[in-house]
């Protein structure tokens, strides 16, 4: 007998969208030159044309951000400025079904994450930095810090709004102005912002939106009226605004790429275990920085975890991101399924084993069955670079220390994960293994007052919790006695 | 230095490195000349090679491990060793930095007063970072969640010719748990390899702190551009070099920091890096 679920598909009535968008620039839309569509991955559908800001877009924003900066925001308390953020939160939470579906129609993430994940996160951040806003002189970075003045902001396709909401929060708290650049598939939910931004009645100037593509973003990182570089996105381009901004005084934090391990000792709990590899790797289709996208059994148990973990992978529903049963969305585009697809053809050819579960997909919009890959060695490259998609390379190990050296084998260093019973194991592997972020008998948790960033290639600085304060702030005096 | 009598013929150092504990003479065979202010001879130290320097980072990575493994109080104890030592042989540095540094002697006697308690100023911060830097984060859900700094791994340091800022510039990078390659320019070799010694006689353990004498145009941009250096000091380098170098390092994103001033627990955690980990709390 087979339970099958019924079609349970969110209404798409509550999001109206334009056929056409601008810049948000010192309080209003402004009217592009040039456009490009924008799509639902799941369908195809052409859902609105956004606009490719150039270096006069980019200009006219910054002007706006330096004016705001100078004449208003600066000039606020602290108190005022978190003001601002709480109502930003509340209207945030008053829209948040509005949200969630426009996000999942831009993004192809389900409605089951953006609606219970993303844009509750997203208002909690701003809830979480308004409280920072004129708490400042006790942060840990002395007496009276000073913002940097205008912040260059620019995010990814894989959590738009979430990383709209990590990167304005704590620069608005702090009292600086930003230019925020979406990323080019998913710059809806942020225009939406911009709405919000009015109805908080938020000063002019103070959070600017300008569209575009990567040649929009390198407008924003090479303006010279701006002090401060925020971005998420891949290592390769990463170093590249690290190499842009080498001969200025411009600060940056960067949160990059990741190739996190997800180490399961042979007296993990098995049932719980399975469940936060699945969401280790298949939470967003996989779309997440620090996925636990290789998993580091040990050899004794690695049969059986990898049987459950299939039998798993086999009830994953993978299909129409607005059904409410949903667990697998689609891939966000059409180059990045191309790069899952080849990075997955590499692991064929260099020998690892492939499965993936029966999956159905609709002719139209991008999709990627849940994969596994057994048998990969180090040397693979799916054992080393970034697939950010919904594919798991499986390695083993005997004992401990392997574990760790496997799993610091990379020149990423942002997350990790470890399954065990035993607390003094769970210390002693999180005390070795070289990681921003490590979840114990988890994976894939996300708060506003939990800083998040990475070692090594995986980027530069930290967001989130009072750690995340010091990337938007100069030091103020230190009152330490001498 | 120079013997006014020759009742007795005085038996003079040869300067050679600092790499993992020894002291061994630079591969190239270079050597370069730093005379006093009269123009006296004073000591042929080696003229590092790049190769001197993946040698020396060698030497530093393979040192983290148990450096950053100690305990916060035993680093700090090995940290007030070497002011100890520092201490014992405060005249024979003095008399190296006035000479070398074109100072007098009562300025230089200031200096290394100052450098011995700056060194013990730093050393004091070991068991006390975590305290100042880490928290404990109150998320929402059944988690224990707190953030810990931990040392970056290889820090290497490009020092003025400073002793004082010699001084801050290592104290700040090894007492988190790094281990360090230091580039040393100029005349500040005399006395840097005088501390070499003194950092062999301290119970550190070899390769935490790694001496290269030479140049730092040289030296400065193979350091920026080797893979297995995690952070670097620039303070030492003219701002107008610095891009340069950023640039470079961007290939392995290296933490690149300068800094104008000591004395500052921001100088010890610009070469840390902050974990978060989160813990499921359940029966």
């Amino acid at each position: 007998m087979t339970f099958e679920y019924a079609p349970a598909p969110e209404s798409r009535s509550i999001v109206s969208i334009k056929p056409k968008y601008g810049h948000f620039i010192n309080g209003s839309f402004v009217a592009g030159k040039k456009h490009f569509p924008t799509v639902n991955p799941a369908t195809e559908e052409i859902l609105s044309h956004i606009a490719l800001g150039g270096t006069s877009d980019v200009d006219k924003a910054v002007l706006a951000a330096q004016k705001a900066y100078t004449k208003t925001w600066s000039k606020l308390s602290g108190k005022e400025r978190g003001k601002y953020l709480y109502r930003i939160a509340r209207i945030l939470q008053e829209r948040a079904r509005e949200f969630a579906v426009l996000e999942t129609l831009d993004n192809g993430k389900p409605i089951r994450e953006t609606r219970d994940i993303d844009i509750p996160l997203v208002a909690a951040h701003f809830f979480y930095h308004a409280g920072w806003a004129d708490k400042l002189d006790y942060a840990g970075l002395g007496h009276s810090p000073k913002p940097y003045g205008v912040a260059g902001q620019i995010i990814p396709w894989n959590f738009p709004l979430l990383m709209l909401a990590w990167k304005v929060a704590p620069a608005l708290a702090t009292g600086n102005t930003v230019v925020l650049k979406p990323a080019e598939t998913t710059s809806l939910t942020a225009l939406l912002f911009a709405e919000v931004c009015q109805q908080a009645e938020l000063p002019d100037g103070v959070v600017n939106i300008v569209t575009g593509d990567g040649s929009t973003g390198a407008a924003i990182v090479n303006h010279p009226g701006i002090h401060k570089i925020a971005f998420t996105g891949s290592t390769e381009v990463g170093k590249k605004i690290a190499r842009a901004i080498a001969e200025t005084d411009k600060k940056a934090t960067l949160e990059l790429g990741g190739k996190g391990a997800n180490i399961v000792f042979d007296d993990a709990p098995v049932d719980e275990t399975v469940e936060g590899i699945v969401n280790g790797i298949f939470f967003n289709q996989g779309h997440v920085c620090c996925a636990g996208s290789r998993l580091i059994v040990q050899e004794s148990i690695a049969e059986e975890i990898i049987e459950k973990l299939k039998v798993r992978m086999a009830k994953i529903r993978v299909g129409d991101p607005l059904d409410k049963n949903t667990d697998l969305g689609a891939i966000n585009s059409k180059e990045q399924l191309a790069k899952i697809k080849e990075l997955s053809a590499v692991g064929d050819t260099e020998g690892a084993q492939r499965w993936s579960p029966q999956c159905n997909f609709s002719d139209k919009g991008y999709w990627f069955a849940p994969t596994i890959f057994t048998g990969v060695t180090q040397a693979h490259r799916i054992a080393q670079e970034e697939i950010f998609g919904p594919v798991l390379s499986v390695l083993t190990f005997r004992t401990p220390q392997e574990a760790i050296d496997k799993a610091n084998n990379s020149p990423f260093g942002l997350s990790a994960g470890i399954w065990s019973e035993k607390g003094s194991r769970i210390f002693w592997a999180s005390q070795h293994l070289k990681a921003g972020v490590i979840w114990a008998n988890t994976f894939n948790k996300f708060d506003p007052a939990s800083p998040f960033g990475g070692y090594k290639e995986s980027g530069w600085g930290r967001e989130g919790g009072k750690h995340g304060l010091a990337a938007y702030l100069k030091n103020g005096k230190e009152t330490g006695a001498k | 230095m120079a013997t006014k009598k020759v009742s007795r013929v005085e038996v003079k150092k040869t300067y050679k490195l600092f790499i993992n504990g020894a002291f061994p003479r630079s591969e190239s065979g270079r050597v370069f000349e730093v005379t006093a202010k009269n123009g006296d001879f004073i000591a042929n130290p080696a003229l590092a090679s790049r190769k001197d320097l993946r040698d020396a980072v060698t030497a530093a990575r393979a040192a983290q491990s148990c450096w950053s493994k100690a305990t916060a109080y035993n680093r700090g104890q090995i940290l007030y060793r070497i002011a100890e030592m520092l201490e014992g042989r405060a005249e024979q540095f003095e008399s190296e930095i006035a000479l070398t540094a074109r100072i007098t002697p009562a300025k230089a006697k200031v200096q290394v007063a100052q450098a011995i308690d700056r060194w013990v100023w730093y050393a004091g911060w070991s068991d006390k970072l975590q305290a100042v830097s880490g928290a404990t984060n109150p998320v929402s859900g059944p988690y224990f969640n707190f953030s810990i700094s931990e040392p970056q791994g290889v820090v290497a340091i490009a020092s003025s010719d400073d002793f004082l800022e010699f001084i801050d510039a290592i104290a700040a990078a090894v007492v988190s748990g790094n281990s360090s390659v230091v580039l040393v320019p100029g005349g500040l070799a005399v006395p840097a390899m005088s501390f070499a010694e003194v950092l062999a006689t301290s119970d550190l353990p070899a390769g935490v702190i790694n001496i290269l004498t030479g140049s730092l145009d040289e030296l400065a941009p193979w350091a920026a551009s080797h893979m297995d250096i995690d952070g670097f000091d620039i303070s030492g380098i003219q701002k107008k070099k610095h891009g340069a170098l950023k640039e470079a390092g961007a290939e392995n994103l290296k933490r690149i920091h300068s800094f104008e001033s000591g004395k500052t627990p921001t100088r010890i955690l610009a070469f840390m890096e902050s974990k978060t980990v989160w813990h499921s709390v359940g029966v």
